[in-house]
């Protein structure tokens, strides 16, 4: 086996010199009958070269080479090729949690300066190392909430993703947190009457999304003041991070569950991901996840090392403010390259591209169907509206190539023949263009009214 | 140095400091295309939330990033460079080919809400991986959702406490050995069960009278990490399972330690319900400085009604799908699918060994560990004799005498240039140095660890100062931890 680096008699000279005959005697612990006495059926053992045409055909039947407007929480931005020139580097790439900090300062290093340009772009005073996703960060920031405020309840928008509402529930669910929904207005924003109404005196916290999941841009500053008026923290979780340079941040927050896949990791079929928390100073104690801070040697020389240990697992054990271990260091690491690339201009640059291409293609789309929630700002996505299914629109753009829209029937049915649509910088005029005319030849060959149901909804 | 090393010499190593340190302003290492559709008014699509100013985001050319980046990495140990002997991560070779096969263009592109007809290619892999850990663990059914080994040990007590809330009664309690990790009562806490502690024999294993006086109805389950943290095999973990059974309860494997097991013996086999497994411990996924993980959790078939959605399943026309309709499951632990890009490798290290190469490879983590308590048995103390798997469990009885602990020998283990050993865990073992060498060790490479250890223990005889001072030869020395605590510094600041 090539990844072994021992020969038969490196072997035996192993088994000799521990005093015994056979490697059997070093499984003897298990009892015999356990023991496996069969080859496991597996595939044989495969040259590099098979292995590497086995996952290209797979590749290929994975939508290679077509063009996509999906987004919902997973964007096609481009990535530079530093990243994963250095990412690849063995030394960051097999390297482990940074527990011995001398042998580790470039792990170190490379968090403190994520967790400096997090802060710096949502406006928080510190953020953590990461966490596994944008999902599971806004639960574990539900979670934060209510220990920062001793309060259960959390009120939550519709707007925020839905898949990330579905993690928070289970989270919730054996932590006897009530979740309270809201909805959203005719903006596209969510009901700020009604989010008045649900926000209580038990209420921990409010998590919204922003831009939420339809694109539209929430008026934090409102929000805030709804939650700080009952003594509830805000939750800001966001899912497109390019939105951020380009969008005020969430200043008014008290905690940001962020989604930095937007930053230079690869869409990867849902992950590795790289979720985020970026928080209040005074609130830093009861933040789940490592952090690097920095500190001194014996000699003075300025160093860094994963501090505030004790509020983690391996030593408060149940008592900690999470179970979480890892971080999604290499990925952070992807995400801290993208952001040093574009720094403080490219990165306003890039989303700029991002909105006038989305501005474009809305417009582009509003000729011929309905673009819900237009008169909203967004970032990114939009959501049309169509007389026929998007999903028979989208089985027919997938004959040409193209991924249509998110269709949104599953999580809004209220929204009726809705489909959320993006772009980046990376959709071409031609591409939008291109999908446009489709999308409008389909649409005039179907004479269904308005939000009809489908004779039958293809897939 | 006291003692000469032959593994590692000192050589010259860059000094770097912050990128905001580099930042001026009109440096870049970005361009834009032209954009091909017309530039619109900022102000008057975003109004009042146009963002103005990004702070104090770096400025710098890609030369000062790739500089940046790689002086940066220089400074860090990792696996390419040598053993990296931590106990319970089983930091073993991280194949390239692994790495090579995730880039590929559609499966690195795939977007999560992508068609099924245009995704069989990405169910195929998760498909076949899921088939490979079921054989390998002896199990019926499994869900690669979970994002790393704590969220598998969390998705894993979810479906017990599922299965019994069907049964009538959701139960109290999760019994922990004394040795697990950290994270199994973390976990159980997240799920909201009460842990109750279970004491080590003197041989370091599962007290089975014990448990059989602890366990009553109350009890959901009992995790046991097996091998446990000791690299201890439970050798009456099939009387264990009875018990469990008997009282209707289950048990949880951690499979933090599979690398003792695979190809030689399947926990389904002997009496598991519910495991987990570490993707990036025991199938050789990239440990990347600390994540990302995967952590997918395997079950008995009475389990499966509760899987997080989605599952994939052979649709009627042969064609692969996600079922999302199963009104028992316990929900979705993470957005979309998991962290797929540790699956693909993941079934490229699965391809690459095949039944005989997952087997030697097994046979060498253990063969390595023995090599290891052999050559050091005698100059550090042995707490437990009990035989050893892909583990071995020393402390620092001897040194401490001479004040020198646990944690400092690993510090002078670095000048030798040498990863440490896990130091301080399992708790039940005072001053514990806990050593995983991996199958990725070759002999010249084990012989040189021994004698760096030997070395280090004469060292501590000779002068323990100087080992407590250690290490020497790092670019900097001993941290000050407690300070960093006290007054936190968790991100920079431009001077005022």
């Amino acid at each position: 086996m090539r990844y072994l680096p021992k020969s038969p008699a490196d072997r035996a000279a192993m088994l000799q010199a521990i005093g015994i005959r056979s490697i059997d005697e070093l499984f003897s612990p298990i009892p015999a009958e356990y023991r496996l006495t069969r080859d496991l059926a597996v595939p044989r053992q495969m040259a590099e070269s098979e292995i590497v045409d086995w996952f290209k055909q797979r590749a290929r039947e994975n939508g290679e080479g077509y063009t996509s407007f999906l987004g919902a929480g997973a964007y096609s931005h481009y990535r530079p090729v530093v990243i994963d020139a250095l990412v690849q580097r063995g030394e960051f790439l097999t390297s482990y949690t940074p527990y011995q900090a001398e042998f580790a300062q470039g792990t170190l290093q490379a968090i403190f300066e994520f967790q400096t340009m997090i802060s710096e772009l949502t406006g928080m005073d510190l953020a953590n190392a990461s966490m596994y996703d944008g999902s599971t960060g806004a639960a574990e920031a539900v979670m934060m909430a209510v220990r920062v405020t001793g309060k259960r309840g959390a009120v939550i928008a519709r707007s925020l993703h839905p898949e990330y509402r579905e993690v928070i529930n289970t989270y919730a669910t054996h932590q006897d947190i009530p979740l309270k929904l809201v909805g959203f207005a005719e903006s596209g924003a969510i009901d700020l009457k009604e989010l008045e109404g649900a926000v209580g005196d038990d209420t921990a916290c409010v998590l919204i999304q922003s831009p939420n999941f339809f694109g539209t841009i929430e008026d934090v500053e409102a929000i805030a003041e709804i939650a700080h008026k009952r003594g509830a923290l805000l939750i800001v979780s966001i899912a497109e991070a390019v939105s951020l340079g380009i969008v005020e941040p969430p200043r008014t927050a008290d905690i940001v569950a962020m989604e930095a896949q937007s930053f230079g990791v690869p869409l990867g079929f849902g992950g590795p991901y790289c979720g985020v928390l970026a928080t209040k100073e005074k609130f830093v104690r009861q933040m789940p996840g490592r952090l690097a801070g920095q500190t001194v040697d014996k000699n003075g020389k300025r160093g860094f090392v994963l501090t505030l240990a004790t509020r983690e697992q391996h030593i408060r054990r149940e008592k900690a403010t999470s179970n979480i271990c890892t971080n999604q260091a290499l990925v952070a690491l992807m995400v801290n390259i993208f952001m040093t690339v574009y720094g403080k201009v490219g990165l306003r640059e890039l989303a700029k591209h991002n909105l006038a291409k989305t501005a474009y293609a809305a417009d582009q789309f509003g000729k011929h169907a309905k673009v819900l929630f237009a008169s909203s700002p967004r970032f990114n996505e939009f959501v049309v509206q169509t007389r026929e299914d998007p999903r028979a629109i989208n089985s027919r753009l997938l004959e040409h190539k193209i991924v249509g829209g998110f269709p949104l029937k599953k999580f809004y049915p209220e929204l009726g023949h809705a489909a959320l649509w993006c772009c980046t910088e990376l959709t071409t005029r031609s591409m939008i263009d291109t999908a446009v005319n489709l999308v409008s030849e389909s649409e005039s060959s179907v004479r269904l009214p308005k939000n009809a149901e489908p004779q039958a909804a293809l897939r | 140095m006291k003692h000469m090393t032959r593994k590692a010499t000192r050589h010259i190593s860059q000094n770097e400091g912050l990128i905001f340190e580099k930042s001026s302003p009109g440096k870049a290492a970005w361009k834009l295309p032209p954009l091909d559709v017309p530039e619109v008014d900022t102000k008057a699509l975003l109004g009042s939330q146009e963002r103005k100013d990004l702070g104090n985001m770096p400025e710098v050319s890609e030369i000062e990033i790739i500089r940046h980046f790689t002086r940066l990495s220089t400074w860090n140990y990792a696996i390419d460079l040598g053993m990296y002997p931590l106990g319970s991560c089983t930091m073993k070779y991280n194949p390239r080919v692994n790495e090579f096969v995730a880039r590929v263009e559609g499966l690195a592109n795939g977007h999560p809400y992508q068609a099924e007809k245009i995704s069989q290619g990405a169910m195929q892999i998760m498909k076949t991986l899921s088939n490979c850990l079921l054989e390998i663990t002896g199990m019926d059914a499994i869900t690669l959702q979970p994002a790393a080994g704590a969220q598998g040990e969390l998705t894993g007590l979810l479906m017990v406490r599922a299965y019994h809330q069907s049964q009538g009664n959701a139960r109290k309690k999760i019994l922990i050995p004394d040795s697990a990790h950290g994270t199994n009562p973390a976990t159980a806490a997240t799920v909201g069960y009460a842990v109750e502690n279970l004491k080590s024999n003197d041989r370091g294993m599962v007290d089975v009278a014990a448990l059989a006086a602890q366990m009553n109805e109350d009890v959901a389950a009992l995790m046991v990490t097996n091998p446990n943290t000791l690299g201890v095999f439970e050798q009456e973990i099939h009387k264990i399972a009875e018990l469990m059974h008997a009282k209707g309860g289950l048990l949880y494997m951690d499979g933090a330690n599979m690398n003792a097991l695979v190809g030689k013996a399947r926990p389904g086999d002997f009496g598991v319900d519910v495991m987990h497994l570490n993707l990036h411990k025991t199938f050789s996924t990239p440990h990347g400085g600390g994540g990302p993980g995967s952590g997918p959790v395997a079950i008995k078939k009475m389990l499966s009604p509760f899987l997080p959605t989605p599952v994939v399943i052979t649709k009627p026309d042969g064609t692969l799908g996600f079922e999302y309709n199963r009104p028992q499951s316990v929900g979705r632990v993470r957005a979309f699918y998991g962290n797929f890009g540790m699956f693909v490798r993941a079934l490229a290290y699965i391809f690459a060994n095949g039944p005989d190469g997952l087997r030697q490879t097994t046979e060498d983590a253990v063969l390595n560990a023995n090599y290891i308590r052999k050559g050091l048995e005698g100059v550090y103390d042995l707490p437990y004799s009990t035989p050893s798997m892909h583990e071995v469990v020393f402390s620092d009885k001897v040194q401490s005498k001479k004040g020198v602990k646990t944690m400092d020998l690993a510090k002078r283990l670095i000048d030798y240039g040498f990863h440490p050993y896990t130091t301080a865990f399992p708790l039940i073992v005072p001053g514990a140095l806990m050593i995983e060498p991996t199958e990725s060790e070759p002999l010249e490479e084990l012989d040189l660890f021994i004698e760096a250890m030997k070395s280090i223990a004469d060292e501590v005889e000779e002068d323990p100062q100087f080992v407590l001072d250690a290490p020497h030869n790092t670019r900097i020395s001993r941290l000050d931890e407690t300070a960093a605590a006290r007054k936190p510094v968790l991100r920079w600041k431009p001077q005022a």
